[in-house]
């Protein structure tokens, strides 16, 4: 378990140009304190490159660089190659990336890299859509939100396909260790960070990243709005690791979907018709959370 | 070319296989590569050299080439010496990855084996898979045969690992009738290549105890200086282009002319250029009318990028009529090279009649035939008859 005065004062990521209340900055600098100096960060074109790599103000006290936004699973493979071709065995090789960038564009080099084994971290901050491009969908856009090419109006309701599972596509792939988190429970995240460590192989990070600025809610609200999703079901907090899941946070009773749906403008034009489709949608995913991991 | 029996051992080999033992003597340290017609056979004489412990590598079965060129990348930055090979579509679909890697300026060093690009749908030879990537920040070489396919692999390292230059760089094989041709093959010493190219240290690679950031975000007010260090990198390029073929040849014997080769071109009133495999057929169509006493000339285009422009200002008052083969075309204008050579022969002032001749798109065979086809309508416009600046050559109906 991870305690915070064992953490390191020294910061490997900061002075970054992030939105007010993104907790991107937050995800990158919890992650470098676990994996410290000895780590390169690989970023595909993203929320995170953009606002951490722009010549000449590097915000990164490690070695750091953008990666072309498919090739993220490829660049690592490549790192984690050529560190191993060199002898230095003592190196962490680090992806993160979007959800655009991990599960549209960068899911097929994700996935060979994946599936060849190469020995690296790859960190998929989630915040549910392009936002860097100004929100825009995602196949990781929930049911119902409205987006900038998923507007809703009169014959839309936002988008509406329900949000990839990205999770159960690393399980298929029997990677030897995946994990969903929330910027919104540090403790937990860096706990799944300390274990990257010691695993072998490609190791995979799910992290909801609420997103003001896309989602439309007060900055201050991040920590809520991110707590919120898992008292709602409508995320979870799970590891997957020598072919078992574990479930790390169960909510006894859910709260109402409205509760995470009504404090953000994405959500605001839903009718109650509507929020009891996305309620229903939780309860199946919840049926079978139940029926096969709990 | 001289050969030199003395250095290496001569085998018979395809253009494919010579370039995997070409590669092979350069030790590189990985090899991220994605299997594609024509160019597999490098692909799997590389993986069973690796397999019979004939070569130490990581050799990575990346899943696509946007993907080969990523690991290839990723490598690069720790300061890996890096192989990879591909074709046609597969380059076409690293094209972005290539643009990341010359802008990185990691010297990666790549086999393409040119084949045309769908659709119509077809594995043969031309070269407008690479030409397309001509403004890739890449340098480019095309190679005649097999034996100057297994020496450019080597030189292409020493090129592009020259600090003066740290630039990618792309051989080029026209498919099938270099990479699946047989020929005998000179392959070198590992000794003497070990002298020739001493393990890479990249001043361009990751360094925990300096942490820099690579193939960064360069905004506005910074990206042209960028594109200006590129530029002057490839300008730099035709220098240690001469060097390194000096010191090859100086060391193995076989010596190709840097940039361009001409062959017969001294007295030449009528000169036909062009580049890769058509060398060979048009080498010998040159001497059978050299032997009817007609003065014509051969230039062998070797490197695309950098442009020899310098060679083709010189060339443009010594000659009467030039012809200027192009196994690619740019649809609603000509051929790349006629473009790129009619714009070095126009900046002397004087620019003698050329006549472009599109020829050996999708592997149709350029015959001698068609050589002395080529050249006959060029006596015909030196002579002052009417002949189209731009022609099809071994259609299946006359030119219309």
């Amino acid at each position: 378990m991870v305690k915070v005065k064992e953490l390191p004062d020294r910061e490997f990521l900061y002075g970054h140009k992030a939105c007010p209340g993104c907790s991107l900055g937050t995800i990158g600098r919890l992650a470098l304190k676990i994996l410290g100096e000895k780590t390169i960060v690989a970023l595909p074109a993203s929320c995170m490159s953009t606002v951490t790599t722009q010549y000449p103000q590097m915000n990164y006290t490690v070695p750091s660089f953008t990666m072309a936004f498919a090739g993220t699973g490829a660049v690592l493979s490549g790192l984690s190659a050529g560190l191993k071709a060199q002898g230095i065995t003592d190196a962490y090789v680090l992806g993160i990336a979007g959800d655009g960038g991990t599960a549209d564009i960068g899911l097929q080099a994700l996935s060979g890299a994946v599936e060849r084994g190469d020995d690296f971290i790859y960190i998929c901050y989630d915040n549910e859509a392009y936002m860097n491009t100004g929100v825009q969908r995602s196949s990781l856009t929930p049911l119902g939100a409205s987006t900038t090419n998923s507007p809703a109006g009169p014959a839309s309701w936002g988008e509406s396909r329900p949000k990839k599972n990205l999770f159960e596509i690393m399980i298929a792939h029997r990677i030897p260790y995946a994990a969903t988190a929330s910027s919104a429970y540090p403790f937990d995240f860096m706990n799944k960070m300390a274990k990257t460590k010691i695993i072998k192989g490609p190791k995979f990070i799910q992290v909801m990243c609420p997103c003001p600025t896309g989602w439309g809610f007060p900055s201050h609200l991040t920590v809520a709005i991110g707590k919120l999703a898992v008292e709602t079901g409508l995320w979870y907090l799970a590891e997957y690791e020598n072919g078992k899941v574990k479930m790390n946070l169960v909510p006894k009773t859910f709260k109402p979907v409205e509760e995470y749906l009504k404090k953000q403008r994405r959500f605001r034009h839903l009718t109650e018709e509507q929020i009891k489709l996305i309620q229903e949608h939780r309860d199946q995913e919840w049926q079978m959370i139940r029926q096969r991991w709990l | 070319m001289k050969h030199d029996l003395a250095v290496g051992q001569l085998d018979f080999l395809n253009g494919d296989e010579a370039v995997a033992f070409g590669a092979k003597l350069c030790r590189p340290q990985v090899i991220p590569v994605y299997p594609i017609t024509p160019q597999t056979l490098v692909v799997e004489k590389i993986a069973e050299f690796v397999a019979n412990k004939q070569m130490t590598c990581a050799y990575i079965h990346v899943e696509s080439e946007h993907s080969a060129m990523g690991a290839a990348m990723g490598a690069a930055m720790v300061g890996a010496r890096v192989f990879t090979a591909t074709s046609s579509q597969g380059l076409a679909y690293m094209h972005e990855m290539l643009h990341y890697v010359s802008g990185s300026r990691f010297p990666v060093v790549m086999m393409n084996a040119n084949r045309t690009l769908a659709a119509p749908w077809n594995i043969f030879a031309d070269q407008r898979d690479s030409i397309a990537q001509r403004d890739t920040g890449w340098i480019q070489v095309y190679v005649e045969n097999g034996q100057e396919a297994l020496d450019m692999i080597i030189q292409a390292y020493a090129i592009a690992e020259d600090e003066r230059v740290y630039t990618p760089v792309m051989v080029n094989l026209d498919g099938y009738v270099v990479t699946h041709t047989y020929e005998l093959v000179h392959i070198p010493d590992q000794a003497l290549v070990d002298e020739f190219l001493p393990p890479f240290r990249s001043q361009n690679a990751i360094d925990f105890a300096h942490p820099r950031s690579f193939c960064i975000t360069a905004p506005t007010d910074w990206n042209m200086e960028f594109r200006l260090q590129q530029q002057q990198a490839m300008e730099r390029s035709k220098q240690v282009i001469a060097e390194v073929d000096k010191k090859f040849g100086a060391k193995f014997g076989r010596y190709y002319g840097g940039l361009v080769e001409e062959y017969k071109v001294a007295d030449a009133e009528v000169v036909l250029i062009a580049m890769g495999s058509v060398i060979g057929t048009a080498r010998i169509v040159i001497d059978q009318w050299r032997n009817r006493g007609q003065k014509v000339g051969l230039v062998k285009l070797r490197f695309l990028r950098p442009f020899p422009q310098e060679y083709f200002q010189g060339l443009s008052g010594r000659v009467k009529a030039i012809g200027i083969i192009d196994r690619d075309i740019s649809f609603g204008y000509e051929g790349a090279l006629a473009s790129e050579i009619k714009s070095a022969l126009a900046s002397t002032g004087k620019c003698p009649p050329v006549v472009n001749f599109i020829a050996g798109i999708a592997g149709r065979d350029i015959t001698k035939e068609h050589i002395a086809e080529m050249l006959a309508k060029l006596f015909d416009r030196r002579a002052g008859k009417a002949e189209k600046d731009l022609q099809f050559i071994g259609l299946r109906w006359p030119n219309g």
